[in-house]
């Protein structure tokens, strides 16, 4: 029996693993895994070790925080259980997984701490990890994505990453690159503790910079209060705003596809494409007044909540077409409302969607862009285009109204020149012509013309524009030759072309050290019979092929 | 504005082309411009008419329509064999699926490689030849010489159309690419060697209609066996023309051959070249040398392309249907042939699909022979002791595991000192050619024939050999 689909729809009224407690400007986010509540049967989520499920619901609380309590200026992390923080993730759930199923829970987490960081930047929600107890691996990644990282002094509590020693993988959701990107932890220090199963305690962990401060244990509740409050005195965050509810979404689950209000995916599960489609505003209503119901906001969340189950429950679908339909003045009037509102809900959602769109970036699946007439790719939803490997665009009529006047289109604004940077820092046209910027200046002076299929291929904005003759064939043709090439080799090559130019945190973490940590996933020294994932808890100890690769 | 062309009246066709606007369009570019090369790449001499035979339909009976006919005005036309509703993939990992009606978006650019490849022989020959026309031995060669050069247009056409009705734009940019791309150029030559080769006397023509053009035989045989079937119905349709050409190679040395037997038994010598006949040791090297070019265009003996291409059904061998095992040959073997550096030869086992290019080649070497056994029984009739033998498939090789090496037509490998010893018996000299072509006088008269070939026994299209078979300017 295939397993059930996983569902990312949370509440914190019915949080199994998390206490979320929201205290003035400060929440309290505590870690309480309850250790038989595993989102798939056969494993034990001991010591506040956590799986997918653990993670679904601290993603909850992090959108719920932004969107909910605009009091809140300062997020504690910390754990419900004593003398442990949290082991990370749970090792038998890794040992059984299967591989897709193992990479994806990683790349969510990640997105998930990545988040953490995001709001301490750009929300005025200063992240602050109160380590109480044993913090290992996942457990000290969820610290490192914190600003701040205090832990108790009780000369037993360590912070560590014990992946390579002990289970012969990489702490892969950012250790490895926050410790030394983000924390600046001399590199040697970085491979000593690294390689040390046991971690570091105390002083030493303050001098080597793995944590911000040590404090014993009965000033540990109060301290964590004061730097909180530190924190939250410095935020941004506006006075007396209310916050708004982010109400279930409203969606449709069949067996050949999924519909939201604003969004739909239909599936062709023998060609492996999901064609994606998303509505423009019918109703382009202020954020302000209508709350989670307005329009960039619930596509948003729509569009969230699409990509996280067709990566999770979907690893078959292997190429998504991304349509639009919808008059491209609306969504640029829309666009205009939330951009230019300086207001905090606005700013949440412009930093959602960008969030939203980095998680497409990251998307392990061929990305497809059909520009077609009738299509709004204008603004906001240009994004959407630009963040696929390739754009087509259809020059000539509608395919099923040969006699219509309508045509393709495709609208730059403001928006596509830098609100929503990706993970590299760059705007997703900067990255398109990178080393180009002359093109990108020349675009600006197309704000709000309607590009059609001849501009936009001569503008570099579409890899191709067949007429309505060639349009089924090419599109087909593409998608077949698509299909039949190495799911494994495209994920590598769209990675490596969709980020371009500078490293940064966001890009080492996706485009490196969870490449490496793909890899040696495979490998028999960890997932082999006597790799040491499989052996951890064994009593046995690894077996190892010697030969360095 | 492209040209307006009226496809039912100038290009006869069964792939419903009046209808397809696709199509259409993309003729509208390319016929124009397939004109201009041909003005310029097709035959040199000029004629009011041809006595053509021109494709009208695929049925078994009256497929051809013969005619005079003013040679630009040719109607180059569209034709796929008929097709089989029930027809299987026959072969490799979709063996037993229904055949493809379209391309599959995984195979799109192997298939369009091979039809390109394919493709690009057909204009290379009509660019061979071109000058031919100025020195053919009778009316009758001449007709024959136009034929062959109208069909590689159309079998160029054949090409085209998979280009133009199934991949797209690409297809249509590497249509154009078949007429940007001539034979000899030093900047945009033919895509395979043997059609970068000069054609350049009559006997040459001869021997390449008989190996090189024996080869296109092959290798439609195996494009025929495609699992995509508008391929495969295409080169169905292009083997009923092949034929022909074939015909003209096998019966053109038979001519030769039959006038030098005649000339040697007259003056009872073999050294025939003082009167006016071609002495058989020439037309052996001229064999040595077109058989062996043409070995070349099997490719690499072993082959993963092959390989892949037949496991993804794409390329079958010959006669695919009637052989006798799997169909996916992953577990069958087969022994190649290897020369040594130490001068000897040995057996290597491998698994038969990396051998396809040598099966192929193997099926086109017996076919080869029965020419060879033909002309050999001329001189037996003329008592005449000598005899015409094909070289080892080593000999004079640049492709494939022979390349390296220096193969004797008897098989002997041997040192480079020998080889460049034995290369004047064995490939035609500068002398030799010099004296073919000296004996290149054009022979235009009604029922008249160049002294070095002997005339057909029969005419075209049961005309007899006098008959006006071109109107020259």
């Amino acid at each position: 029996m295939a397993p059930e689909a996983v569902s990312f729809d949370r509440h914190p009224d019915s949080y199994r693993h998390w206490r979320l407690r929201v205290d003035g400007p400060i929440a309290w986010l505590d870690l309480d895994v309850d250790s038989g509540g595993g989102i798939r049967p056969g494993y034990e989520l001991k010591l506040n070790s956590y799986d997918l499920g653990v993670d679904i619901e601290l993603y909850d609380a992090t959108q719920r925080l932004r969107f909910s309590h605009p009091e809140v200026r300062a997020v504690v992390v910390g754990s419900a259980k004593d003398k442990v923080f949290c082991a990370g993730a749970n090792i038998r759930m890794l040992a059984a997984s299967p591989h897709e199923w193992k990479v994806n829970f990683c790349k969510f987490t990640n997105e998930t701490r990545n988040g953490f960081e995001d709001a301490s930047e750009h929300s005025g929600q200063t992240y602050l990890a109160a380590v109480n107890g044993t913090c290992a691996g996942g457990g000290y990644e969820i610290a490192l994505a914190c600003e701040k990282i205090l832990l108790v002094d009780d000369n037993s509590s360590t912070v560590a990453l014990p992946e390579v020693p002990l289970l012969g993988v990489l702490p892969g959701t950012g250790g490895l690159t926050r410790v030394v990107d983000k924390r600046h932890v001399r590199k040697d220090r970085a491979d000593v503790f690294a390689t040390r199963p046991d971690g570091v305690k105390g002083r030493t962990a303050v001098e080597w910079g793995l944590v911000d401060e040590i404090v014993p244990r009965r000033d540990f509740a109060e301290t964590v209060r004061e730097r909180a409050l530190e924190a939250a005195r410095a935020s941004a965050r506006p006075e007396g705003a209310t916050g708004i509810d982010l109400p279930p979404l409203d969606r449709t689950v069949t067996e050949d596809g999924l519909r939201y209000q604003n969004v739909s995916a239909r599936f062709d599960r023998g060609t492996g494409v999901a064609t994606i489609t998303v509505l423009g505003p019918r109703d382009p209503s202020d954020p302000r007044e209508t709350g989670a119901a307005s329009w960039l906001l619930a596509l948003t969340r729509e569009l969230d909540d699409l990509i996280l189950r067709l990566r999770t429950n979907e690893p078959g679908l292997g190429t998504w077409l991304l349509c639009s339909e919808g008059e491209a003045d609306a969504v640029r009037a829309h666009e205009d409302l939330v951009l230019h509102a300086d207001h905090w809900l606005c700013n949440e959602i412009v930093h959602y969607y960008k969030r939203v769109l980095k998680r497409l970036d990251v998307t392990s699946r061929s990305l497809v862009a059909l520009i077609e007439p009738g299509s709004c790719f204008t603004g906001v939803l240009l994004e959407l285009a630009l963040a696929c490997d390739r754009q087509y665009m259809l020059d000539g009529p509608p395919i099923d109204d040969e006699a219509s006047e309508d045509r393709a289109s495709l609208v730059l604004t403001e928006a596509n020149f830098g609100t929503f940077p990706m993970g590299n820092g760059l705007s997703r046209l900067d990255s398109r012509f990178y080393g180009d910027p002359g093109q990108v200046e020349k675009l600006r002076a197309e704000i709000g013309r309607p590009l059609s299929p001849s501009d936009a291929d001569e503008l570099g904005m579409v890899t191709m524009a067949p007429d309505d003759l060639d349009w089924e064939d090419e599109i087909r043709i593409a998608l077949e030759g698509r299909a039949s090439l190495s799911p494994d080799a495209l994920t590598g090559m769209e990675a490596n072309h969709r980020f371009v130019g500078p490293e940064t945190i966001e890009t080492k973490i996706f485009g490196r050290l969870s490449a490496w940590q793909n890899w040696i996933f495979t490998r028999p020294n960890a997932s082999g019979e006597e790799g040491a994932l499989r052996r951890y808890g064994t009593g046995q100890k690894a077996v190892f092929d010697r030969k360095r690769v | 504005m492209p040209e307006k062309i009226d496809y039912d009246a100038k290009i006869p066709n069964n792939v419903n082309l009046s209808e397809d606007r696709r199509l259409q369009r993309a003729l509208e570019g390319w016929q124009p411009r397939f004109l201009n090369w041909w003005g310029e790449m097709g035959p040199t001499l000029e004629t009011h008419d041809v006595y053509l035979r021109t494709a009208i339909s695929v049925g078994r009976e009256g497929w051809a329509h013969f005619d005079h006919v003013h040679v630009p005005d040719y109607r180059w036309g569209i034709f796929l064999a008929e097709r089989d509703r029930d027809r299987r993939i026959a072969f490799g990992e979709h063996r037993g699926e229904p055949v493809w009606q379209q391309v599959p978006g995984e195979y799109r650019a192997d298939l369009q490689r091979l039809i390109v490849i394919q493709g690009d022989t057909e204009p290379a020959s009509v660019e061979q030849q071109k000058l031919l026309g100025l020195t053919a031995p009778s009316l009758y060669d001449l007709r024959n010489l136009f034929q062959v050069n109208v069909e590689e247009g159309r079998h160029l056409w054949a090409m085209v159309y998979l280009l133009h009705a199934y991949f797209g734009r690409e297809g249509r940019d590497e249509a154009e690419g078949l007429l940007l791309r001539n034979s000899g150029s030093p900047d945009t030559p033919r895509i395979l060697g043997a059609f970068n080769e000069e054609t350049a006397d009559w006997l040459a023509f001869y021997m390449f209609t008989y190996f090189t053009d024996r080869d296109g035989k092959y290798q439609l045989g195996t494009l025929k066996e495609s699992s995509f079937d508008p391929l495969s119905r295409t080169c169905e349709f292009m083997l009923k023309e092949e034929a022909h050409h074939m015909f003209v190679g096998t019966t053109g040395v038979d001519r030769v051959v039959t006038r030098s037997a005649e000339l040697i038994s007259e003056h009872d010598t073999l050294d025939i070249a003082a009167h006016g006949g071609i002495p058989l040791d020439i037309i052996q090297k001229y064999l040595n040398f077109h058989y062996s070019v043409s070995l070349d265009l099997f490719g690499s003996e072993t082959s993963t392309n092959a390989a892949n291409y037949y496991t993804a059904g794409l390329k079958g061998r010959w006669l695919e249907t009637r052989r006798k095992d799997d169909h996916q040959l992953t577990d069958e073997s087969a022994l190649l042939p290897k020369p040594r550096t130490d001068g000897t030869w040995e057996e290597r086992e491998m698994q038969a699909i990396l051998l396809l290019n040598l099966d192929l080649r193997r099926e086109y070497i017996a076919d080869c022979e029965t020419g060879v056994k033909r002309w050999n029984r001329i001189l037996a009739d003329h008592d005449i002791s000598f005899r015409f033998a094909l070289p080892h498939p080593g000999f004079n090789r640049d492709v494939g595991i022979n390349s390296g090496h220096h193969v004797t037509p008897d098989g002997s490998i041997v040192d480079e000192a020998t080889w460049l010893a034995g290369e004047p018996r064995w490939l035609p000299t500068a002398e030799d050619l010099a004296f073919v072509r000296s004996l290149m006088h054009p022979v235009y008269e009604r029922g008249k024939i160049a002294s070095w070939v002997a005339p057909p026994r029969q005419g075209i299209n049961g005309k007899p050999f006098d008959y006006e078979y071109v109107h020259l300017v």
